[in-house]
């Protein structure tokens, strides 16, 4: 069996159920959304702040954020063991991957907490 | 006369991979890319190229034909050529051994990590084992391909990961071993494909679909395998 230390589930059929779990919840979040903006084009601040008001708004968002979060990560990996490997770039890509695999674990953490804070802050 | 570029390199007199160009005269028949490489075989014996039974069966002659893989002995110009122009290039993906060789190592370790035979651990019966006409049928789409090697070499998972994505050839015939009726291995061949690359390394792009010189269908089979591991997870 091939492993992969980084991978999001170290499996590949965990990750791919993820995969497309968490698309399925960025396809409705945004269809939620878009439908908000449609149906109010003259959308004030304080409305476009009431819309994320009642729980069940922000516990959709947060889910959409987590399912973005895991979504991207997933993807990042696949991209960067494409791409960023010894095969394709020599001995260095190991290390190169691990920092890119690094900065976007850190990038992803920052956005889900940050997202949190924006969702569920005052 | 059709124009005719090759890719021509010989690892022993060449520093890097060239195109040469050439004028052949087809005469104005519909000829097979084969053909036209035996003209030009004719003019300058050093091309290089693998073939075998000219009829499409042995899949030795996969190579690159103005883009797409494909077999050259079962490829008609009338189909391939653009604007009286064929460019022919070795598979992608795989080491030039040189001209239209490439060594096909890696495509070969990956078709034996499937372990492409029958395993049955029951007594053999007298005569051999039995399947109805319902299983039997269920090998049809997977039991033809011919190795050629045209899927793989266009697929680019394979590409970036020659080593550890099987390719849709090697998963076209690990779903006709998982399919069938005699086979008691499934569960050892599952958990060999379940990890994050084996299998789920294909992202469903089908150029496998698209150039599989007998029509059939990896990307349906690795739907296959994926739903398999996924009823055996749950």
């Amino acid at each position: 069996m091939v492993t992969a230390v980084t991978n999001f589930g170290r499996s590949g059929l965990y990750d791919w159920l993820v995969q497309r779990v968490s698309g399925v919840v960025l396809l409705a979040y945004f269809i939620f959304i878009g439908a908000v903006v449609v149906a109010n084009p003259d959308m004030s601040y304080q409305e476009w702040r009431t819309t994320f008001e009642p729980t069940w708004v922000r516990v959709f968002s947060v889910a959409a954020l987590l399912s973005l979060a895991a979504h991207a990560w997933i993807g990042l990996w696949c991209t960067l063991t494409d791409y960023v490997t010894p095969r394709m770039m020599g001995a260095k890509a190991n290390l190169l991957r691990g920092v890119l695999t690094c900065v976007c674990a850190v990038a992803l953490f920052t956005y889900v907490v940050w997202g949190i804070s924006i969702i569920w802050g005052s | 006369m059709l124009q005719v570029s090759i890719y021509r390199y010989n690892p022993d007199t060449d520093s890097e991979p060239y195109m040469q160009d050439l004028e052949v005269d087809t005469g104005g028949k519909d000829l097979m890319v084969l053909d036209v490489l035996e003209l030009i075989k004719a003019q300058d014996s050093s091309v290089a190229y693998r073939r075998s039974c000219r009829e499409g069966v042995c899949g030795s002659d996969g190579v690159n034909m103005n883009g797409k893989n494909g077999l050259a002995c079962i490829s008609p110009l009338s189909t391939t050529v653009k604007n009286n122009k064929l460019i022919v290039r070795p598979l992608p993906g795989l080491p030039v051994v040189r001209d239209l060789v490439v060594d096909m190592t890696l495509f070969y370790a990956q078709y034996e990590k499937i372990q492409p035979y029958l395993q049955n651990d029951t007594p053999a019966p007298a005569i051999e084992r039995l399947q109805t006409p319902a299983e039997r049928e269920k090998l049809d789409g997977l039991y033809e391909c011919i190795l050629c090697a045209c899927c793989s070499t266009s697929c680019p998972s394979f590409w970036w990961n020659p080593d550890r994505f099987i390719g849709p050839a090697g998963l076209l015939q690990a779903y006709r071993f998982l399919a069938d009726s005699r086979d008691t291995a499934t569960e050892d061949r599952l958990a060999n494909l379940d990890d994050p690359f084996s299998v789920f390394r294909c992202h469903g792009i089908q150029n496998c679909v698209a150039v599989c010189p007998k029509g059939l269908n990896p990307t349906r089979a690795i739907g296959h395998i994926r739903n398999m591991l996924l009823q055996r997870a749950t």
